[in-house]
């Protein structure tokens, strides 16, 4: 009998990254105890496949197989069909206007059986092939216009999808596909506009229109004063004015959508996370009690299952997007600590192996993994400490939901092959 | 510069929301738990409990207000002890005594001084209560029923225990929790969450106010109302053509699974276990061992299902290919199934059944010759027992079938293990078993379980899990109950066994089943069934049973009646499950005298029999 893990390479074996490896399981471990913690009260056996913990511990045994799957099939297959796949997770994104299952308000979902399916976790990972396919393609230049259209299109489509279903968490993540635009040689304009539009937007919602409009004004007078005049000042003036124009339609538009165009739910969230509001018996209560959680926990924590606020169901989603406050609660600031450092070592890890990889198709995708990873880990602890405002997105390995412990899986899979073929890829 | 961006980034963040739980966990004292703190006091909020509706959106449990007078001992002065106590219809004794527990408790704080008094004294009491010093009123929320039919599906709510407390930390000492039924299941959407308010208190354990102007208080959230299977005219209905009998009536809509009624009878009036007189009265139910009004037949009872296994076993042999429709036997009052033993029937001498004939006139012989066919056509009678037996439970019988109510009963199926056990040696074959042929033996299965394979068969070989939640608010129900379950039968055996059913309504057992204008499709039994009487096996009369669905095409209702003792099927069941259809499908029944006939009925003296301690005769 013939094995194919056995009878492959035993290089192979030599070149995976056990690094990565290694943290990734000791982090779904983690993950693991801490929803057995969460979903402590709520049945005597909870193995079974009904359960919570139990449909858990099925997609983490699953996506170790996954894992194992990967490693034992063709590298070249995920470059080669990249579009055909992401055409189909375009078209099964679009079906959930047709056959999609309602779950809290959000239409992300197919039900099959006992299960519920979301395909936009794996939507970002296909997009992040194909996203590779395209930047890594001999005769795409990121500076062209025709490419970068394409590049746009790829990651704003599923998004533009994804957003009305509403899932705006899941829509987000797709924006930090343009990190790697970035890093690929995008003009930095790109990255400063966003990070500027961002940034006069939260200040819109904190001061009044009027005196922003003022400090552009002046700001792009003192800036048309002192700048280099090599070209001729009419001309410069038009730039400014115009782009100041621009600024200032900007400004008004985010007060119009603010006050109009988003839900109550959405401006208080906002709010609240900015310092305008202050109301822990409402809409704050989740913010307000995954603090007290946290807070309580202190340096070493109350132990395994000795949550009082959490075990109490004081916290609400603690299984799902709130799962961190588990962590803090029961095990600590140093286990919260241990948990983040793992999480930044695993992505400076991946940073680092996507610079030895020889062929430009395995670097992107490295570089996508880190931003999908990121993004979640960022937003959604964020979202936990009362950094960020309140958007749904789980923590990965964590976070209970079989599709996205199914979706990290599958894109780490896919970063051990293209990563462990790096040799035979010149 | 763009490499290194990301990395960058990710540290600074890293760093960031290290120094922000730094912040929280270690240096801010604003964020440590608050419970822990001498001088607050949690007090909770607790939402109204989630109403719960039947599927035509009538209001079946609601709540009501309670009245408990409370005591701070400390306070109580000089006062008109003798009104006061004729106003709570107690004694100077009792009065004493209550004042001597609560000081045990706690001087300064309150206590329950008598729980639960009625609205009428309430009313009396609250224009008074300035008279008495010390005392006062707490309102709390308590169950209303709206219907008397359904308590045995509803449960009930209790306070918690340790046990419940230890479980689930969410509970508090007094507070109070579903016990049992949908109450139970449901107990997280119904409840919702408690809400909890911060107070100052003093070195007293006085309370001087809020904590930090209600800066950490929450508000109750979440308590959901919900909306049942149940159709509750057609419980209450069915629970009035039962009067005076005892048994179950299940009935299931076949192409969802959702549970339109679930009769038990003897059961209880809901509101016996609400308020004052609860812990009382619960005790006299459970300790009526005769009526045993806390047991659900229609989950709990296990029956041998006689005459309406047939059907199954019919469908097995049709799958095993053991017969065709046309294989036909002949009966003479029976037939001899091994040397000197002999199995009765009521077929005159000389019949010869096929399939059809078969059922219609629930032929023992047929049915015994099938079944014997059936398990010794393999080499081994092991092998053909495994595959009848799993044939059998993939209809949902033999083990927990997995609705939404926290009781019920596995049934039972034989395997060949089973019988390996008793008949070592190899030494046993389809006719060692032969009773299962016709549904007697050692099957045992409930009423919902029943319920559910006319729901099967109704669907031609599929069914949805039983369930009695429909809706709940801003919710969704389970998954489970919406993925249809294959039963391992080809659905294209289903239609002669259907014509069958359809022919023992027309020209069968039960032609008394027959509504105009509706197809009925059913099935007989009567079970043979025994009791101890001083240690000695004792047969008592017959079971009534009638398993049905209707219509034929595209059916909406299927049913199980089960009469305790009360003979044949076609006597008490067959009727009392065509008037249920007929009731549920035209809304009027135009059959007064078969109504009248149910409604008036009595049992009693056949369920007196076997307690007389006299020589009594069965099957009258």
């Amino acid at each position: 009998m013939e094995f194919p893990l056995l009878s492959m390479n035993r290089k192979y074996f030599l070149r995976l990254d056990w690094v990565t490896l290694g943290i990734y399981l000791i982090l779904s471990v983690m993950g693991l105890v801490n929803l057995y913690a969460a979903s402590y009260s709520e049945g005597v056996d909870v193995l079974q496949l009904d359960q919570t913990f139990g449909k858990q511990l099925f997609f983490v045994l699953i996506s170790i197989l996954i894992i194992i799957g990967v490693q034992i099939i063709g590298s070249k297959l995920f470059e080669r069909f990249s579009s055909i796949f992401y055409l189909t997770i375009l078209l099964a994104l679009l079906g959930l206007y047709v056959f999609g299952h309602t779950v809290s308000g959000a239409t992300s979902w197919y039900s099959l059986g006992g299960f519920s399916f979301q395909p936009s976790e794996i939507a970002k990972v296909i997009t992040a092939l194909a996203l590779s396919k395209h930047l890594s393609d001999f005769s795409t230049n990121i500076n062209r216009f025709r490419d970068q259209l394409t590049a746009f299109i790829l990651i704003l489509l599923p998004a533009f999808i994804i957003l009305p279903q509403p899932d705006p968490g899941s829509a987000l993540v797709f924006f930090s596909f343009f990190f790697v635009l970035h890093a690929e040689g995008l003009s930095s304009r790109y990255l400063l506009s966003v990070v500027g539009a961002v940034i006069l937007f939260i200040l819109t919602l904190l001061l009044q229109p009027n005196d922003i409009i003022i400090g552009v004004i002046t700001l792009a007078f003192v800036f048309f004063l002192f700048s280099r005049k090599n070209k001729k000042p009419v001309i410069q003036f038009l730039i400014v004015s115009g782009v100041t124009l621009v600024i200032i339609g900007y400004i008004f538009s985010v007060n119009y959508i603010f006050e109009h165009i988003f839900e109550q739910r959405h401006r208080d969230r906002i709010n609240i996370v900015i310092g305008k509001e202050y109301d822990p018996q409402g809409i704050g209560y989740n913010i307000n009690q995954s603090q007290i959680a946290i807070g309580s926990g202190g340096v070493w924590g109350k132990g395994f299952l000795e949550g009082t606020q959490t075990q109490g169901d004081f916290v609400p989603e603690k299984q799902t997007d709130y799962i961190f406050t588990i962590v803090a609660e029961e095990w600590g600031f140093v286990g919260s600590f241990v948990v983040i450092a793992l999480f930044i070592t695993l992505m400076l890890r991946i940073m680092y192996v996507s610079q030895r990889q020889k062929n430009s198709f395995s670097r992107i995708y490295c570089y996508c993994v880190v931003c999908l990873l990121f993004t979640h880990f960022s937003v959604n602890l964020g979202m936990v400490l009362g950094i960020f405002p309140t958007i749904g997105i789980p923590l990965p390995f964590f976070s209970y939901g079989g599709s996205s412990i199914l979706g990290f899986g599958l894109l780490l899979a896919i970063y051990f092959k293209l990563d462990g073929n790096r040799i035979n890829e010149w | 510069m763009r490499k290194i961006l990301l990395p960058i980034i990710i540290i600074v963040v890293g760093l960031m929301f290290t120094f922000r739980l730094l912040f929280l966990q270690v240096i801010s004292s604003n964020f440590q738990d608050l419970s822990l703190k001498n001088s607050v006091l949690k007090e909770y909020i607790y939402p109204q409990r989630g109403l719960i509706f039947d599927r035509n959106n009538k209001l079946l449990v609601t709540n009501q207000p309670a009245y408990d007078v409370m005591v701070v001992p400390e306070s109580v002065k000089e006062m008109d002890t003798l009104s006061f106590c004729q106003l709570l219809h107690i004694n100077q004794n009792d009065f004493k005594n209550k004042l001597a527990k609560a000081k045990q408790y706690s001087k300064r704080l309150p206590s329950v001084f008598v729980a639960q008094v009625s609205k009428q004294d309430y009313a009396y009491l609250q224009e008074k209560m300035w008279r008495f010093p010390g005392f006062f009123i707490q309102k709390r929320i308590i169950r209303k029923y709206q219907t008397q039919g359904a308590a045995n599906i509803l449960g009930y709510i209790s306070e918690v225990n340790n046990a419940d407390i230890k479980k689930d930390r969410y509970y508090k000492s007094g507070e109070l929790i579903g016990r049992q039924g949908i109450e139970k299941t449901y107990e997280k959407i119904l409840r919702g969450k408690k809400g909890v308010k911060y107070l100052q208190r003093d070195k007293f354990n006085r309370i001087i106010g809020s904590y930090k102007d209600n800066a950490y208080d929450t508000i109750p959230l979440n308590a959901k109302n919900i909306q049942l299977t149940l159709d509750i005219e057609l419980q209450e209905y069915g629970m009035s053509l039962l009067t005076n009998k005892r048994g179950g009536i299940v009935a299931i809509e076949p192409n969802t699974g959702e549970i339109l009624m679930n009769v038990s009878l003897p059961t209880y009036n809901p509101e016996f276990l609400v308020g004052r007189k609860r812990s009382k009265n619960f005790n006299q139910l459970q300790q009526d061992t005769l009526n045993r009004p806390l047991f659900d037949r229609g989950l709990q009872g296990q029956y041998p299902p006689g005459s309406p296994f047939k059907l199954l076993n019919a469908l097995v042999a049709l799958q095993e290919k053991s017969i065709t429709e046309q294989t036909g036997y002949t009966c003479n009052y029976g037939h001899f199934y091994a040397r000197n033993q002999f199995m009765r029937c009521h077929c005159e001498p000389g019949s010869f059944n096929t399939l059809n004939r078969g059922i219609y006139n629930s032929c023992n012989t047929y049915f015994a010759h099938v079944y014997r066919k059936t398990i010794d056509q393999f080499e081994n009678p092991k092998i053909g027992m495994n595959i009848w037996s799993n044939h059998i439970k993939s209809f949902g019988l033999g083990n927990y079938l997995g609705y939404d109510h926290p009781i019920g009963q596995k049934g039972f199926i034989p395997n060949a293990d089973y019988y390996d056990y008793w008949y070592p040696n190899q030494m046993w074959r389809g006719s060692t078993s032969i009773s299962n042929a016709i549904g007697q033996g050692e099957i045992l299965a409930t009423p919902i379980q029943l319920a559910n394979v006319a729901a099967a068969i109704a669907n031609r070989g599929h069914y949805f899990t039983p369930h009695f939640i429909k809706s709940i608010d801003n919710d969704r129900i389970p998954l489970k109950f919406s993925a249809p379950k294959l039963t391992s039968i080809d659905s294209i055996h289903f239609e002669p066994i259907i014509q069958g059913m359809s022919d023992v309504v027309t020209k069968g057992t039960a032609r008394i089943a027959r509504i105009n204008g509706i197809e009925v499709c059913g099935k007989t039994g009567t079970v043979e069934n025994f009791t101890l009487i001083d240690e000695e096996r004792t047969q008592l009369t017959d079971h009534s049973i009638f398993i049905a669905f209707a219509p034929r095409e595209n059916p909406v209702i299927a049913v199980v009646v089960f009469v305790e003792n009360g003979y044949w099927g076609s006597r008490w069941a067959a009727p009392i499950a065509s008037l249920v259809i007929e009731k549920y499908i035209t809304k009027e029944v135009r059959r007064p005298y078969l109504e009248k006939r149910m409604k008036n009925g009595s049992l009693l003296e056949e369920y007196a029999k076997p307690l007389s301690g006299i020589p009594f005769t069965i099957n009258e």
